[in-house]
């Protein structure tokens, strides 16, 4: 059984189509991408898998509950960390815990097993009794994945975990991440803007662009549907021969001189690059520096939607959280 | 469907909340106490047509101004709904199996709580100030009443908060509401001395069956009957659980 088959969802506001007829399908323990700009209904898609929005069209079967007739069954299967900060910053991080998992219906017992767990999973054991509103940014977020697990959902949501994190700290949430996707058997399926997020993390990307899917394979694959990897030479004698030599073989795919210096594209260069040495000595022919480069994903999503992607730290909405934050503290 | 554990839940958060917010007890409370204080001890000596002269104006406001008080802190419940909506904590709610009867109810009951607190807070002040508190049995049955006003009113704020998404908007227009009801209500004066149209309009508004209530427990006197506005407390406040629950299943969370 599948963790969630979607077939066709579409969600449309007003005029605007947010998600057009959208089809894919996430195995049980997979951890699955959806990358893509800000805008192109990511947000949306985990929006209507969450049960917060009724879609338009098309169905969508989350732990073998249909979303439109057992939307119950849904919220109980699954657990959701928001893009925007959820957590209660008046109650402690043990509370806000607590509460989530009387919320799910676990007894005392079970839930005083459960939270210990949780936030040791985290590293948020020696700071569970203080408010929340003393946390940093990177603390709210790994208490918001503590508060995710508690329930041991069979589906997690998460949405842009690590959007506005520092660096540390995202590598470290994504080491939970992958943790608790080994640890619990959890499918896990994220939205992010960030290219190296997806590479590092997913098993399967898809890469969704105005509310479409234009590409979904693993993070290899897809680098792989680009031209290659890519070998730069710098020749010392005729370049054109050793362009015609290396031509015939089957595993390059392009060649392009580019005056003193040839560009490769080539298959598997790990294993083919020694044969380049071996032609050009058989030639006579001197190979003065080389270097080389791996397709990222950012070449894909580049190759695929013609635009890099648009860099916008945290939502409109969160930034007017954050302005009336601030006149509550004056 | 009731989840008994769901409204538990909501009601000791509010309540914890409540106990670690100090200033938000002390701002909740000012208002009513300078009215006691000021008007009460100002007026103290007057006397005017519809007020019984063996009980004397300071007696007669004390019902009023708990009145008050429970009007505006349960109109202005529905601003933590919206802070909750602003901080994201509303989606988390939504997000569990927790059912939405059971969320507003739960919404209600720590709202409803809060508002009693301060009600009896000014209830304890007035006693300090000269009121003549009545015996336990009539106390606890205005405990009853102060449940019902509480619950009609918290309940407009919640249907307020399902429509309107910002801090300001409601405030406005929660003052622009809870003034009129409040002055319309007879807390300050019998109702009975306003001019015919107006006089009318007291008949439509809630709070004025409820202070009515109050004093009928609290000092003895009241124009309607205790029955009567019991009566109407009660089917308004349910009717006012009903819609807001309605208002909250359709409302957008996100």
């Amino acid at each position: 059984m599948s963790a969630i088959i979607i077939k066709e969802l579409t969600k449309k506001f007003g005029e605007f189509t947010a998600v057009d007829s959208v089809s894919f399908s996430v195995e049980p323990g997979e951890l699955f991408g959806l990358l893509g700009p800000n805008g192109a209904g990511k947000t949306t898609i985990l929006n209507m898998l969450t049960t917060l929005l009724l879609p338009t069209a098309g169905d969508a079967e989350i732990a073998g509950y249909d979303l439109r007739r057992d939307p119950g069954e849904v919220r109980n299967s699954i657990g959701i960390i928001f893009q925007d900060p959820s957590l209660d910053i008046g109650l402690t991080g043990r509370e806000n815990l607590e509460f989530h998992a009387m919320m799910y219906n676990i007894g005392s017992d079970e839930r005083k097993k459960r939270i210990r767990e949780v936030l040791d999973v985290v590293g948020l054991a020696d700071k569970a009794d203080i408010l929340v509103e003393n946390y940093s940014g990177g603390m709210k977020r790994r208490l918001e994945i503590a508060r995710g697990l508690i329930h041991y959902p069979k589906v997690l949501f998460l949405d842009e975990p690590t959007l506005g994190l520092d660096a540390q700290t995202r590598r470290s949430i994504w080491g939970h991440i992958r943790n608790l996707n080994r640890n619990y058997g959890t499918s896990v399926i994220l939205t992010t803007h960030y290219m190296e997020e997806a590479d590092y993390l997913c098993d399967r990307i898809a890469i969704i662009d105005h509310g479409k899917i234009i590409a979904l394979d693993t993070p290899s694959g897809l680098k792989n549907c680009l031209r290659g990897d890519c070998v730069s030479l710098t020749i010392e004698g005729r370049v054109e021969l050793i362009a015609a030599a290396l031509g015939e073989k089957e595993w390059v795919k392009e060649i392009v001189p580019n005056g003193k210096t040839l560009d490769v594209i080539l298959s598997d260069y790990g294993k083919n690059i020694p044969y380049i040495f071996q032609t050009a000595g058989n030639l006579g022919i001197g190979i003065s520096s080389i270097n080389f480069s791996k397709p990222s994903l950012e070449d894909v999503f580049l190759r695929l939607t013609g635009s890099i992607i648009r860099e916008q730290e945290g939502s409109r909405q969160s930034a007017r959280r954050d302005r009336m934050r601030r006149r509550m503290l004056r | 469907m009731i989840q008994g554990r769901v409204v538990y839940v909501l009601w000791r958060r509010e309540i914890i909340k409540y106990f670690r917010a100090r200033s938000r007890i002390a701002g909740a409370i000012g208002m009513p106490a300078f009215m006691l204080i000021f008007q009460g001890m100002g007026f103290r000596r007057v006397e005017f047509p519809g007020l019984p002269e063996s009980i004397g104006y300071f007696q007669y406001l004390v019902p009023g101004i708990i009145g008050m008080t429970l009007l505006f802190t349960a109109a202005y419940a529905g601003m933590s709904v919206i802070m909750d909506k602003q901080f994201g904590f509303l989606k988390e709610v939504m997000v569990t199996p927790a059912s939405r009867v059971s969320i507003v109810l739960g919404m209600i009951s720590g709202s409803a709580t809060t508002s009693i607190i301060q009600a009896l807070i000014i209830m304890m002040m007035s006693v300090l100030l000269g009121f003549r508190l009545p015996y336990l049995p009539a106390i606890l049955s205005s405990v009853v009443i102060m449940v019902l006003i509480s619950m009609i009113f918290i309940n407009i704020g919640l249907i307020l908060s399902s429509v309107l998404k910002d801090f300001h908007g409601f405030s406005t227009v929660i003052n622009f509401i809870a003034f009129p009801l409040f002055l319309l209500s007879g807390a300050l004066f019998p109702v009975s001395n306003l001019p015919a149209p107006l006089r009318i309009l007291s008949y439509f508004d809630p709070l004025t069956y409820g202070v009515d209530a109050l004093r009928g427990v609290l000092i003895g006197h009241c124009e309607f009957s205790i029955v009567l506005d019991v009566c109407i407390l009660l089917t308004l406040s349910v009717l006012m659980v009903c819609a807001s629950s309605y208002f909250f299943q359709r409302a957008e969370t996100i």
